[in-house]
């Protein structure tokens, strides 16, 4: 091993090395868990933060965008119930079966875990981790293709959030909603990892929200591992609305098992730095995959939405679509791997990435990529970054449409291709109302 | 009596071009106007100048409508104020759907005139009834604006625009290109409904056919940017017989 050594630590590395040094002795785990997070720490300190010059982050600069590392979250403060009981906001009038995590924390005293359905189990990982039974080191890494700096720190430093699986053939008819908050008014580090596990055949439909207030720098690096089972089904959207000073990493593994079908949509909408990556292995065959993302930002906001598709087994079908709308002088990113490995056959993948630039100042970059080792695939790609176009916009005001309006009208068009492949119709009239409001306190 | 449009020594440019050279037109309320001219002759830029698309650049003259400053209005204002384009080629455009579409140019306008909101019932029913009076499936109305329709769809999905947004002065530029006969007369059948007292129209076409359906008050013929003759519906006939060469050979 040649991995790259860093002998000068920059001052959020050299915080982050003091963190895990101070935290790990009372981190949960048994002696397997925790030669497994120190191994996860070794590997980060060897290759310190992600850079310019790091090919899967090019677009997101964390040694430029963390100045120092804040101080590891403390166990959450039960005044704060009240911030996470308006948390949510997306689902406010939706019925699903929340599930709070306050900085990190597992919190079923504002959960509602009344009337579970039969095959469903919920858990605090921690509690899970603290069993130390021999596959969690493997749970701890999950199925990550390559090294990734992001979730070796989150290997190393999550304490706790969701464990959830589904039994077999199990088909849960009501949403799961995790609502994830930060909290306090000072900056801190914020680690959670869950896990949703889906039986074979089972059928889940899950919403991910995550919230902070204005104002609070934290470091927010949540991962959530989706194991979904053979002919299983499970739709998933994950929501960034996060403080205006909130640095959001965000990483999605999943691991999808023969005929079943994934559905993922990550909807950035607020926060000042966001990385929200996601990395899918499509390992048993015929499976069904779609994979979406939608950037709403504006101001000096920094959106990167990653992807990193495996199509692992033959038969498999994808589609990739990323929109970013850019205002102000913000900054959205796109890099999407699309990986066919040899035994893929009659893999159909197509992945697009569009961006539209409201502003002079504003900026996009996409970055599309194909790598194909099997001969018999369908596989396309496209990227485009543009302006709101002048012809359609004269078609509509010719109607009476005023300016600002015939925009909103085409910039809700660019990004309802995503919203309307949402499954949930009350989810999809939600997230469409937040990109409508978006676009209405437009300036 | 003011004149319901009053265009007078008209010049504009797109692309640093000259293409209208002082063109005037006087259209009065309840008149149908044909505007003839053979191709490139400025017909479809002088309807987009008056509508107001980005790109042209009025040189000189003036242009009122019912007495106000047509080029003191933005593209919308001018719509809610009465002015209607029948486009020669209507946009396509993905994501929103033709009734949405609809619901907000008729608010829009409405709401700038200082009247009340259509309620999406009555909107609803409104258009459905224009719909199967033009022949277009309802189920049209839900699909994304013109994607996907046939040329003939897309003109009657113009002239369903017209019905319900019941303009002042209706500009139909070559409604009938691309149109088969019996779309031709659906189409002539929808616009002939909106002939009234207080409406004029100005009808663009390239071919006389169209003329038999939507009879005009008066023909003008367009050639290099400019009216070049004027006279009535016979005129039309005429056109047909002799053709352009004689204003083609003007105009170079
Ligand atoms: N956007 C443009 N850029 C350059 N030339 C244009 C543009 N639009 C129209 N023209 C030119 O202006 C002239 C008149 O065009 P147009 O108004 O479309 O004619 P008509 O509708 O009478 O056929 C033509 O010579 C055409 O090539
Ligand atoms: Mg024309």
């Amino acid at each position: 091993m040649n991995a790259p050594v860093t002998t000068i630590r920059t001052e959020a590395e050299q915080g982050l090395v003091d963190a895990f040094t101070a935290a790990a002795p009372s981190l949960p785990g048994g002696v397997a868990v925790t030669a497994a997070r120190a191994a996860a720490f070794e590997a980060f300190s060897r290759t310190g933060l992600p850079h310019r010059r790091t090919e899967a982050w090019r677009y997101t600069d964390l040694r430029r965008f963390m100045r120092d590392a804040k101080p590891l979250a403390p166990f959450p403060n039960l005044d704060l119930a009240a911030t996470a009981a308006t948390a949510g906001f997306i689902a406010a009038d939706l019925d699903f079966r929340r599930l709070v995590v306050v900085d990190g924390i597992f919190m079923p005293s504002l959960s509602d875990l009344s009337g579970l359905e039969e095959g469903l189990t919920i858990r605090s990982f921690g509690a899970v981790l603290g069993e130390d039974a021999p596959l969690l080191p493997d749970v701890l890494r999950d199925a990550l293709p390559e090294y990734d700096p992001a979730m070796a720190l989150n290997a190393a430093l999550a304490r706790d959030g969701v464990w959830i699986s589904l039994a077999p053939g199990v088909a849960i008819e009501r949403p799961l909603h995790l609502v994830f908050v930060s909290t306090g008014e000072s900056p801190t580090s914020v680690f959670s990892r869950s896990r949703v596990t889906l039986g074979a055949g089972a059928r889940l439909s899950l919403l991910e929200t995550h919230e902070a207030a204005d104002g609070v720098a934290h470091q927010v690096n949540a991962a959530l591992g989706l194991l979904v089972g053979d002919a299983a089904e499970l739709t998933h959207v994950k929501v960034t609305a996060e403080g205006d000073a909130v640095l959001h990493v965000g990483s999605l593994i999943a691991s999808v098992g023969a005929r079943a079908k994934i559905s993922t949509c990550g909807f950035a909408l607020r926060g000042a730095v966001v990385r929200n990556q996601m990395f899918v292995r499509l390992a048993g065959a015929d499976t069904q995959a779609e994979i979406s993302g939608v950037s709403l930002l504006g101001g000096r906001q920094h959106v990167d939405q990653s992807l990193l598709l495996s199509h692992a087994a033959p038969g498999g079908t994808s589609r990739e679509t990323f929109k970013a709308v850019v205002d102000g002088t913000a900054h959205a990113a796109f890099q999407g791997k699309i990986a066919v490995e040899q035994a893929a056959q009659q893999t159909d993948a197509r992945m697009m990435a569009r961006a539209l630039l409201l502003s002079e100042e504003a900026e996009a970059y996409c970055k599309p990529e194909l790598e194909i080792f099997a001969d018999d695939v369908q596989c396309g790609h496209g990227a485009t970054v543009g302006t709101l176009d002048d012809q359609l916009k004269f078609y509509l005001m010719a109607r009476g449409i005023p300016a600002k309006e015939a925009e909103t009208l085409l910039i809700q068009a660019f990004v309802g291709e995503v919203l309307d492949g949402i499954a949930h119709e009350g989810l999809r009239e939600a997230l469409t109302a937040a990109t409508v409001n978006w676009l209405e306190a437009r300036a | 009596m003011t004149a319901l449009l009053e265009i007078r020594d008209l010049k504009a440019e797109v692309a640093g071009r000259q293409i209208l050279n002082g063109l005037d037109l006087t259209v009065n309320k309840g008149e149908i106007h044909a505007i003839m001219g053979p191709n490139g002759a400025g017909k479809s830029t002088l309807s987009y100048v008056l509508s107001g698309k980005p790109g042209y650049t009025i040189t000189g003259g003036e242009v009122y409508l019912n007495g106000e400053d047509l080029f003191a209005m933005e593209a919308d204002e001018r719509a809610a104020k009465g002015l209607f384009l029948a486009f020669q080629y209507p946009l396509e455009i993905p994501g929103v759907a033709t009734l949405t579409f609809l619901r907000s140019a008729l608010n829009a306008q409405r709401r700038k005139r200082g009247e009340e909101e259509l309620s999406s019932p009555d909107l609803l029913k409104r258009v459905r009834e224009l719909a199967k009076q033009l022949g277009i499936d309802p189920d049209m109305l839900r699909r994304p604006l013109n994607v996907g329709f046939s040329g003939g769809e897309k003109k009657r999905n113009e002239t369903l625009q017209m019905a319900l947004l019941e303009p002042k002065l209706c500009v139909l530029d070559e409604t009938d290109s691309g149109l088969d006969i019996d779309a031709l007369k659906v189409v002539a059948n929808g616009v002939n409904q909106l002939r009234a007292p207080e409406r004029g129209m100005i009808v663009i076409t390239h071919y006389q056919r169209l003329l038999d359906y939507i009879v005009p008050d008066v023909v003008h013929v367009l050639a290099a940017g400019r009216i070049v003759e004027t006279g009535g519906k016979e005129l039309a006939l005429e056109l047909e017989a002799r053709g352009y060469a004689q204003y083609q050979s003007e105009a170079a």
